[in-house]
Order: structure tokens, then C-alpha cells, then sequence
């Protein structure tokens, strides 16, 4: 340990401000885009299913209303 | 190489290949950044010149050093794209980028921070400096191109042949920028450029490398995870994926 | 393949001609960003000396970025572009006529407006040699560097900002190297190694950049 107490370590000699704020700003940048990959995630899984159940609908409204849709294409 | 290479050209392959690298990239990045951060603020020796603002180097290095390596790397994956037809490669190289963006961005706050103390001001032409701002901006060229385009396909070729272009100017930038700095400013930093390092400091600073080069890789391969689901979004691998992640809790 | 070659060229020499105000339009801007300069700075002969050489680089790239998307835009959106791709004669060697068209009509008459400039900014004769020498060598760099980028944003809305930001950071080297030369010849000092950078960049241009440009025009055409 360089340090002899908390307080020293805190204080790194002086330059507390321009350590601290490198740390803090390099850490949060590197939290901030593995946590937006990770919701990034989450999200486009959600949209799959999303996707899925739009398609299935759409199949089963062709389906249901076979001669109205008939009418639809012949315009 | 290429017969083992060869399958995960496939997107199902691929997406599964990194879902297992994933959490060895993450232990890897945890432990060393830890440990190399630990080591690096509370045990590494005090420089003599600078006292306890050198330790900013710790993350300013990496970081620096990796932003270079990445863009590089972008660079290669464009060209595997464009010489293989590979669709994934151009993935690959979308999903750098923007982790490629942060560490340039942090190399260029923790130079700021280091440089106020050292210099007296935030900001000075410094050739590193410079050629990190300019690199930042072919970062972020790469990626306005690419969401520029509606077509996926179209864009991850468009931003290849503009990360390929960068990549030539690179070094150059590199160089004529240094070059201009000693024609403008003479030798009066230069000693803040090589700290000559005693291995006691060197050691977390190498920690640190691999620590944020292992970061590197496993935001890469998640966000390469995410280029494919939303490449292959109608594929039913991709719905059984979902539905077996999502479980219970249907988002429908 | 000679005459389809001759075709690209005189038509769009002949293009260019007609639509003389679309060539005009960048070099006033030249003109007027270069008066700006004293105007906001002040006009004292030495400072106007001393950044001189910046300001001619920085405008003459600004100004050449406005007209860039003239390389291809119009030939894309009336689809002879696509013609010229089916035509069967080499791409690279297609857009390398349409290249130096461009270098033709957008550089040559900044070259020849490079003496007014030179008067205006308080250039001595030593410095304007040396101007002359880097616009020669690195005009047609921007050329071929910026048709690579204009290929690739051809097919989009609104491709002119974003050519901007694709293309000013590649252009750094060059601004370095050529006002390096200027200032340099103001100080009596020798500028052949700045001058034999630039000419290296641009053998390095010239041998890479018609494919890639052949191949960002395959990109956008889909």
C-alpha cells in the first residue's frame, strides 16, 4: 500500500479531483454502453415475439375471412 | 483456418459461437480490471515527477492504445467482408464501432484530466491528443454512414469501404500530426510522453490492457448477438431463441 | 472501349459547360470565405501572411466539399450511371474519365483564381510558387479520395452533411502537409519533402481509389 490512511488515498496526493473524475467518467462510459448492449437485447428479443405474433395474426385473419380478403386482392 | 472458419459465415453459428465466448470475456475483463485498477490507484509507486496524477495513465493507455487496435480490427473485418462475401464479418465490424467510439472518447477525457494538472490547461494540441480527436471523428463517420442507410446490407458494405478508407489515413494522420506538433510547439512535453516505467507500475498498467481489451470483446460479441437478431428477426431460430430467453413473462 | 471512354468524358465536359452557374457557385464561396478572413481577424499584412496558406487550404477543401456531389448525383438519379456499369468497359477506368473531368472543371479554375487569393491573403512570391505546387499535387487528391465518399453517399436523401463528416477528418494529412510547404517557403526554407509526401498520397490515390470508388458506385446501385 502507497498510502499510509483513507484519507491519503482519497486525497492521491493532491490531484484527488483530476484521479477521481478519469476513473469515474471511464467507468460509468464503460457501464453505460455494456448495460445499453444488454437492454439492446432484451428489447429486440421482445420484438421477435412481437413480430411473430403480428404474422401469426395476420395469418389468421386471412384465414377467418377467406372472401372479404378475396375482395380486397381483386381490387 | 478456413474449414474451421468456414461454419459461422452461418448467422445461427455465429450468434451461438459468441453466446459462448460471452461469459469468458466478461470473467476475464472483471477480474483484470479489477485487479489491475486496485493495484494500479493504491500499490503502484508514486512517480517522482508527477506524484499521483501518473496514475491516470492506467486507464489513458489501455484505452488509447486499444481505440487504435480497434478500429483496426473494424478495418479487417470489412475487408474479410468484402473479399469472402461474408455477411457476418460487416456485422462484426458494425458491432465495434461504437464500443471503438467510448474508448477513444475515454482516452481523450482521461488525456483532458491528465493534461490540466500536468499542462495547466484541459485541452492542448497535443500530437496524441489530436490524432485521438481525429480519430473520433472517423469513428463517428463509420457510424452516422451506417444509420444513414435504410438497408442494413447496403450500410454494413458502405461503412467497410469508409473504415477501409480510414484505415489507410490512420497512420498518416498519426505521423503528420506528431510531425506538425514538433514543427509548432519544439520538445517542452515531451517529457510527459515516456515516463521511462519501473515494473512495479508496469504490471497493473498491463493488467489493465487485458482488461480492457477482454471489455472489448464482450461488448463486442453482444452487440454482434444484437446485429443478427435484428438482421434475422423472421428466422425460427431466432423466435425459438427468444421464446426460451423471454420464458413466462411473453412481451405479447 | 476508347470511344465509350471519349463519350464519358465529352459529355461530361459538355455537362459541365452548361451548367456553368453550378461551377461558379463553389469558387464564389472560395472567394467570400477567403474575404472573411481579414474581415474578422483584422488586416494587418503579417498576421494575414502568416495564416494565409491555412486559410487558402481550408476554404479550397470547404468549397470543393459543396460542388463534390456533382461527381455522380445527377448521372445516378437519370440512371446513366447505371448504363455506364452495364456498358462492359472497365468501372475503375469509367470513373477514373469522370474523375478527372471533375478535377478539370471544379480545381483548374481555382488554380487560376490562386493569384487573386495569393494578393488578397499578402502572400509573397515564394509562397504562392509553393501554394501552386500543393494545389497541383493535392486538388486532385481531394478528387479522387472525395469521389470515393461521394459514391457511397449517392444514394441517400440527404447526403451532402454527412459527405462533409465523412471526408474532413481523411483530408487533415493533406491540409498539414500543404500549408507546412507554404509556410515553409515563407521562411526561405526548402519544401520538397512536404511536397513529395503529398505526391506519395497521391500515387497511393491514384492506384486504389478508382476501385474503391468502382466498388462504393456497386454499393449504392444495390
Amino acid at each position: 500500500m502507497q498510502f499510509d490512511s483513507w484519507q491519503a488515498f482519497l486525497s492521491m496526493g493532491g490531484y484527488a479531483l483530476y484521479v477521481w473524475l478519469s476513473f469515474g467518467v471511464t467507468f460509468i462510459a464503460m457501464l453505460a454502453i455494456a448495460w445499453g448492449s444488454a437492454r439492446q437485447h432484451t428489447q429486440l428479443m421482445q420484438q421477435v415475439l412481437k413480430e411473430r405474433a403480428r404474422r401469426a395474426r395476420i395469418r389468421q385473419a386471412r384465414q377467418n375471412e377467406p372472401v372479404q380478403t378475396a375482395g380486397l386482392d381483386a381490387k | 483456418m478456413w474449414k474451421w472458419l468456414h461454419p459461422y459465415a452461418k448467422t445461427e453459428n455465429a450468434y451461438q459461437l459468441c453466446k459462448t465466448l460471452q461469459p469468458y470475456f466478461w470473467g476475464v475483463a472483471v477480474v483484470a480490471l479489477v485487479v489491475g485498477t486496485i493495484w494500479g490507484l493504491a500499490f503502484a509507486p508514486q512517480d517522482y515527477q508527477q506524484g499521483d496524477s501518473f496514475r491516470i495513465i492506467y486507464i489513458h493507455v489501455p484505452s488509447a492504445i486499444l481505440s487504435m487496435s480497434t478500429y483496426v480490427a473494424m478495418a479487417v473485418a470489412a475487408l474479410v467482408g468484402m473479399v469472402w462475401q461474408w455477411r457476418t464479418a460487416f456485422m462484426a465490424m458494425i458491432a465495434m464501432a461504437p464500443i471503438g467510439a467510448v474508448m477513444t472518447f475515454i482516452a481523450l477525457f482521461t488525456g483532458a484530466a491528465w493534461g490540466k494538472p500536468m499542462w495547466g490547461a484541459w485541452w492542448v494540441w497535443d500530437a496524441r491528443l489530436t490524432s485521438e480527436l481525429i480519430l473520433l471523428f472517423l469513428y463517428l463517420g463509420v457510424i452516422a454512414l451506417y444509420s444513414a442507410f435504410e438497408d442494413k446490407q447496403q450500410a454494413g458494405k458502405a461503412a467497410g469501404v469508409m473504415a477501409l478508407v480510414g484505415v489507410v489515413n490512420v497512420p498518416i494522420i498519426h505521423y503528420s500530426v506528431e510531425w506538425w506538433n514538433t514543427l509548432h510547439q519544439g520538445a517542452t512535453i515531451s517529457k510527459f510522453d515516456k515516463p521511462s516505467i519501473a515494473p512495479e507500475m508496469l504490471w497493473p498498467l498491463l493488467l489493465n490492457l487485458l482488461g480492457f481489451a477482454a471489455f472489448i470483446a464482450a461488448v463486442t460479441v453482444m452487440r454482434l448477438r444484437n446485429e443478427i437478431v435484428r438482421r434475422e428477426i423472421q428466422r425460427p431460430w431466432v423466435v425459438e431463441l427468444a421464446q426460451q430467453e423471454l420464458g413466462g413473462r411473453n412481451a405479447v | 472501349m476508347n470511344a465509350l471512354l471519349n463519350g464519358v468524358f465529352k459529355r461530361d465536359l459538355a455537362l459541365a459547360y452548361r451548367q456553368k452557374s453550378e461551377l461558379v457557385q463553389p469558387l464564389m464561396f472560395l472567394l467570400m470565405v477567403v474575404t472573411l478572413f481579414p474581415l474578422g481577424i483584422g488586416p494587418g499584412p503579417e498576421t494575414l501572411q502568416r495564416i494565409g496558406p491555412g486559410v487558402i487550404w481550408i476554404a479550397a477543401i470547404l468549397s470543393s466539399l459543396l460542388g463534390m456531389e456533382r461527381l455522380f448525383r445527377e448521372d445516378f438519379l437519370d440512371g446513366s450511371l447505371e448504363q455506364m456499369m452495364l456498358s462492359g468497359i472497365p468501372l475503375f477506368l469509367a470513373v477514373g474519365v469522370k474523375v478527372l473531368c471533375h478535377w478539370l472543371v471544379s480545381f483548374v479554375p481555382l488554380l487560376l483564381m490562386s493569384p487573386l487569393l495569393a494578393m488578397f491573403l499578402n502572400l509573397t512570391f515564394d509562397m504562392y510558387v509553393a501554394l501552386v505546387a500543393t494545389l497541383l499535387l493535392g486538388t486532385p487528391l481531394l478528387s479522387l479520395v472525395g469521389a470515393i465518399a461521394v459514391g457511397l453517399t449517392v444514394g441517400l436523401q440527404r447526403g451532402g452533411l454527412l459527405l462533409a463528416l465523412l471526408l474532413i477528418p481523411v483530408f487533415i494529412p493533406l491540409l498539414i502537409f500543404a500549408t507546412s510547404a507554404v509556410d515553409s517557403a515563407a521562411l526561405q526554407l526548402p519544401y520538397r519533402a512536404q511536397l513529395a509526401i503529398i505526391g506519395a498520397m497521391l500515387m497511393l490515390a491514384l492506384a486504389t481509389a478508382p476501385f474503391a470508388i468502382g466498388y462504393s458506385l456497386k454499393v449504392s446501385q444495390n
